[in-house]
């Protein structure tokens, strides 16, 4: 099954068939028909753009910024071609739902990107997608051509005088490229390393053309938001908050995946939609929003709801909504130890603080884990933190710099023992056993 | 040097882009060189930066900026395995020792039959089911466990 449980969904309704993610399929379970509407009825851009705005989306890559905001800065009367480009560049630690909507409902982000397409009078657009999932990538190819032939992308789309081309670009292995603008420049061709902003893609993106760029479920959610309506999607989730969104619960939980559930959802009962704890163990933490979101402990996590306000609250943000969930078996210094190495490897190397800051940052938990801390090392750490953020072109800097805050903030004691012991709060075996490498079936 | 097969579909991916922006299909390009000839030669890039019109120094920037390109020669099979954080906690740590043992290698090591790369991998993008390993770019196996380690193992031989 695609999407492992759900709360009132959209997204993931009718997946269950080995034939779900085929245009015939998607069709038989009302897809296309928000696009068919929008261009027999000749819907007026704004207007579409009106209920994206109505509906309260919020982008589902990270930043959580208004879709519908984002598509009103688009330039109306540019002369020259205009891009469309979606995000499915999913590298950050911890998300794994792109992928899924990808293999289930690919024509839900075709379709999206259509409709994008003709609210912003974009006539192209290209699906960037996760060099490592190759399988994925050939999959929306297919669903590409299938939607081709249908006439749903292509020149002149059901005869309505709009056009919209749409490729999939596939990715190779760089995690930067998830940054909008690393992204673009990636497709155009280059290194992926981001760009100054602004100027914005709105105004300069892709070819230097006006581009917006969104999520996969962004885009995905667009048809569902079309057919509903925006105030209807709205109150699906809650205030400031619309509609239902993917969670990928990893880590700890007797089932990882993916859940679909509305925004606003207690953290518990997403919890136990996701089979609860490994062998019945305790809470100690969790990331709510990728690698990048600060960590939030085990008492403060039970009592937030599921969505960008609550998560916010409580010190840490919604981002792509990758929930890794941590027991008592994890150390605390071996987890920042791994997300430190991660940074410091995909670090693009164009602004120095950043270049040099997250190999300082590995190197130092490095030592600590290895037991031979120094008595001033978190100190060490916050000031690098503190001369990363805010200083560099990218927002990655500032995300290798959060889980080293917070981390420390939540766990000094355990970073403490750490230095002073030369050793695990948490004994190794323990740890070992945690993982369920060898006792887990499949 | 690359094949005429190999041109061809490389063709298919510049025909994404605007006429003047061949570019863009360097990343396909590479990826496809590299599938033809297992690893990427330095001629193998120069003749992608040739037949899309950029500067071989470009072409060689792409290569080494993204990981999946390979720039020195790996064993028939490169096995990659994610040991980023919500893998680590679901066993990705220890399957890549578990690699490590039974291939009697470490990461970044060929086996001497030339047979199996062992690649240690940031995240994949399928952190629920860990541990993941990668095939050669290509193939992505989930819940890899020892017996299903082992299984894959078998089939690779």
């Amino acid at each position: 099954m695609a999407i492992l449980g759900a709360i009132n969904p959209m997204l993931s309704v009718g997946l269950d068939g080995d034939n779900a993610w085929r245009l015939a399929d998607y069709v038989k379970r009302g897809g296309y028909t928000a696009l068919r509407r929008i261009l027999e009825e000749k819907v007026p851009q704004g207007e579409v753009i009106n209920e994206v705005k109505k509906s309260v989306l919020r982008g589902r890559g990270g930043a959580g910024f208004p879709t519908g905001l984002k598509w009103s800065f688009m330039p109306r009367s540019f002369p020259g071609d205009k891009y469309v480009v979606c995000n499915s560049d999913e590298g950050e630690p911890g998300t794994f739902k792109d992928r899924d909507i990808l293999r289930y409902n690919p024509h839900s982000v075709i379709e999206g990107m259509a409709i994008a397409a003709y609210a912003m009078g974009a006539g192209r657009g290209y699906n960037y997608i996760h060099g490592e999932v190759w399988e994925i990538y050939q999959r929306f190819e297919e669903a590409l051509d299938e939607a081709r032939a249908a006439g749903f992308i292509g020149n002149d789309l059901l005869g309505s005088g709009f056009s919209f081309e749409l490729f999939a670009h596939h990715g190779y292995g760089a995690y930067i490229c998830g940054e909008e603008t690393a992204l673009l420049e990636s497709i155009e061709g280059k290194k992926g390393q981001p760009r100054f902003k602004p100027p914005f893609p709105a105004s300069f993106g892709l070819y230097g053309k006006p581009t917006t760029i969104n999520n996969t479920e962004t885009f995905a959610s667009i048809p569902y938001i079309m057919n509903l309506g925006g105030e209807s999607y709205l109150e699906a989730g809650k205030a400031n908050n619309g509609g239902t969104k993917l969670f990928s619960v990893s880590g700890h939980v007797n089932r990882p995946g993916n859940y679909e559930v509305p925004l606003g959802t207690p953290f518990a009962t997403l919890l136990e939609m996701a089979g609860g704890m490994r062998a019945g163990r305790k809470l100690k933490a969790c990331i709510p929003g990728g690698s990048s979101a600060p960590v939030v402990p085990a008492a403060t996590m039970m009592d937030c709801t599921m969505d960008y306000d609550s998560i916010s609250k409580a010190g840490s943000m919604l981002g792509s909504g990758a929930v890794i969930v941590m027991d008592e078996t994890t150390c605390m210094v071996k987890a920042l130890e791994r997300l430190s190495f991660f940074y410091y490897e995909e670090s693009c190397g164009q602004c120095t603080p950043c270049r040099e800051g997250t190999s300082w940052l590995y190197k130092v938990v490095h030592r600590i884990e290895g037991g031979r801390g120094r008595s001033d090392d978190l100190e060490l750490l916050a000031s690098v933190t503190t001369n990363i953020m805010g200083r560099t072109i990218c927002a990655l800097g500032d995300a290798a710099s959060m889980p080293v805050q917070s981390f420390i903030k939540h766990f000094r004691d355990e970073f403490a023992y750490h230095i002073e012991h030369r050793k695990c709060l948490v004994p190794v075996d323990v740890q070992r056993a945690g993982s369920g490498f060898f006792t887990a079936t499949a | 040097m690359l094949t005429s097969e190999s041109l061809k579909r490389i063709d298919r991916e510049i025909a994404k882009y605007p006429a003047d922006q061949k570019q863009s299909a360097v990343m396909a390009a590479l990826a496809i060189a590299q599938e033809e000839q297992g690893w990427l030669p330095s001629e193998a890039i120069e003749c992608v930066a040739n037949y899309l019109g950029m500067a071989p120094i470009a072409a060689y920037e792409v290569a080494s900026f993204y990981n999946m390109y390979d720039l020195r020669p790996v064993g028939k099979y490169k096995v990659s395995v994610c040991t980023n954080l919500p893998c680590m906690l679901s066993g990705g740590v220890d399957a890549g020792e578990y690699l490590k043992q039974k291939l009697g290698i470490g990461y970044n090591e060929t086996t001497p039959d030339g047979l199996i790369t062992l690649k240690e991998s940031e995240c994949m993008g399928a952190c629920g089911d860990a541990p993941v390993v990668i095939i050669n770019n290509r193939r992505m196996c989930s819940w890899m466990h020892p017996e299903q380690i082992d299984k894959l193992l078998a089939e690779l031989k």
